[in-house]
């Protein structure tokens, strides 16, 4: 077996450590991703909110 | 009131100095994790016992540290925004708790993951499991009593009271976990955390915990920020810091 | 001599709040029956046969009986919040927390009490050895003022909101969590001829820690919500 692939394999237990790193790592992308995205619709929100006040 | 860091408190300036951080704080968390999970993965030798199927504790050990950890943060800002009424304290306290609760999620979330080839199950009625699955009622609790209220000051002031008494009830509930757990002797657990681990399998631990504080606090300024421009959509700093 | 002003104050408010559970006895029983309910549909969950119950009656006991505080509890505040009297209280001189102490007693002695002198009939109902049925008086007598304090504090921060019932389940049944498990122990050690002693202890401990903080944590969530 070539080195790449004992790496995946993790000893038989792939699924179990890949699967429990791949949660992590999209949970903790997603609580990034959620504030980011609601900063810029909030921002861009307001944004309208003003410019329709003005007119 | 005036506090002693009145200025930095001010949600205004920590806005703006959030903006700066975030970025160098985002960049230390990729930095920390990657090193960490490369030591976990590729470093640290196999565990004599469990294979490679140890290294699940690069991320579950973590998180459930974070778990406790944002707890007893939120519950002290908590107090701040109670006792000296500073508003920077009730953002950053309702900004903790969903990330509180998603750390508590992802430790049970691995742990159970780490249960069923070590233990044979998912799930296994263990003090700290359990425990851990109440933190997350705990959590689901504060978040529900924050979204219950429109009025945002009185949510956050109400969800600080249940998480300082909450803080005061997790060691009793984990203590009474622990008793219920040894009364009814369970499957003999094996579980994370070996008294005497080897400094290459530590080391990896210890950078992995650094990089999830590092992700707590980036993530932590990011909900704040959202917090504060929610609540003070109307002042004129906010308005004039808008694009046009 | 003239009893102290403090004093005056707390059994001023359980005089009141007991008068007006004398003038609608309808809504007292309404978590007893619940409780009766309960333990009767756990019954019928569990099969015809006895010898599953042995091991959970006691917990069973102890669940209905939380459900039943918890279903009680709403009422602590709510019909005081809903023709403004609540924020009187609020507004009087006395302390607070005292007078929130006194609102959880007459509340106890209104819906906790029934439920223990009702739970020996239960738990002979359920097949309970009699050697557990003092240590189950007991454990309910400590454990019961316990739910009672605690939930007035999820029941404190709730007042004010519209779906306030089952928010308040949500907050304080982890909380209980520490009761059921000491109440629980206890009626099974003693079922099983060992010493309840350790747990009854636990549940003491429980009992004091909960009246001294739950008054005033209970009375800032009060602040709070009618602020």
């Amino acid at each position: 077996m070539s080195d790449m692939a004992r790496f995946f394999d993790m000893g038989g237990y792939a699924l179990y450590v890949w699967s429990a790193y791949g949660l992590v790592a999209v949970v903790l992308a997603a609580n990034v991703a959620g504030p980011w995205f609601r900063q810029r619709r909030l921002l861009r929100r307001l944004a309208e909110r003003d410019s329709a006040e003005e007119r | 009131m005036r506090t002693p860091f009145n200025h930095l408190a001010a949600p205004m300036h920590f806005y703006r100095w959030g903006a700066r951080l975030v970025p160098w704080l985002g960049a230390c968390t990729v930095v920390l994790l990657a090193l960490g999970w490369w030591g976990g993965l590729v470093l640290a030798p196999p565990d004599y016992q469990q294979g490679d199927g140890f290294r699940i504790i690069y991320v579950h050990v973590p998180s459930a540290w974070m778990s406790l950890f944002v707890y007893v943060v939120m519950a002290g800002a908590g107090a701040v925004a109670l006792i000296w009424r500073v508003k920077l304290a009730e953002v950053l306290m309702a900004a903790s708790a969903p990330l509180g609760a998603w750390f508590t999620f992802l430790a049970l979330a691995t742990g159970s993951i780490w249960g069923k080839p070590m233990w044979g199950t998912y799930w296994v009625w263990d003090a700290r499991l359990t425990s851990e699955l109440i933190l997350l009622f705990l959590y689901l609790g504060v978040i529900a009593l924050l979204a219950a209220n429109e009025d945002r000051r009185r949510a956050s002031r109400a969800a600080a009271v249940l998480a300082l008494v909450g803080v005061v009830n997790v060691p009793i509930i984990h203590f009474s976990v622990q008793w219920w757990s040894t009364l009814h002797q369970g499957p003999s657990v094996g579980s994370f955390g070996a008294p005497s681990i080897h400094s290459s399998m530590l080391v990896p631990l210890l950078v992995s915990a650094l990089a999830f504080k590092c992700y707590y606090l980036t993530v932590l300024i990011m909900r704040a920020r959202c917090e504060i421009v929610e609540r003070e959509r109307n002042s004129a700093w906010v308005r004039e810091m808008l694009p046009r | 001599m003239r009893p102290a002003p403090a004093r005056s104050a707390f059994l001023g408010m359980l005089r009141r709040d007991l008068l007006i559970a004398w003038r609608s006895p309808v809504e007292v029983l309404h978590p007893l029956v619940f409780f009766v309910i309960v333990v009767t549909l756990f019954r019928l969950g569990s099969g015809p046969g006895q010898h599953a119950l042995a091991a959970l009656g006691p917990g069973v006991l102890w669940m209905a009986a939380l459900l039943a505080t918890l279903l009680g509890l709403d009422a602590l505040f709510r019909s005081d919040f809903e023709d403004g009297s609540l924020e009187q209280i609020l507004a009087s001189p006395a302390p607070l927390p005292l007078l929130v102490a006194a609102k959880v007693l007459a509340h106890w002695l209104v819906a906790g009490l029934p439920l223990l002198i009702l739970s020996p009939l239960l738990a002979i109902a359920l097949g309970l050895p009699d050697a557990a049925l003092p240590v189950l008086l007991l454990s309910l007598a400590l454990g019961s003022p316990v739910l009672s304090l605690v939930g007035a504090i999820g029941v404190a921060l709730t007042v004010g909101l519209r779906r306030g019932g089952t928010l308040v389940a949500l907050l304080v049944l982890p909380l209980y969590i520490p009761v059921l498990v000491f109440g629980t122990q206890a009626v099974t050690a003693a079922g099983a001829g060992l010493p309840p002693t350790g747990a009854l202890y636990m549940l003491s401990a429980l009992l004091v820690l909960a009246a001294v903080l739950s008054p005033p944590a209970a009375a800032a969530a009060l602040r709070i919500s009618l602020d």
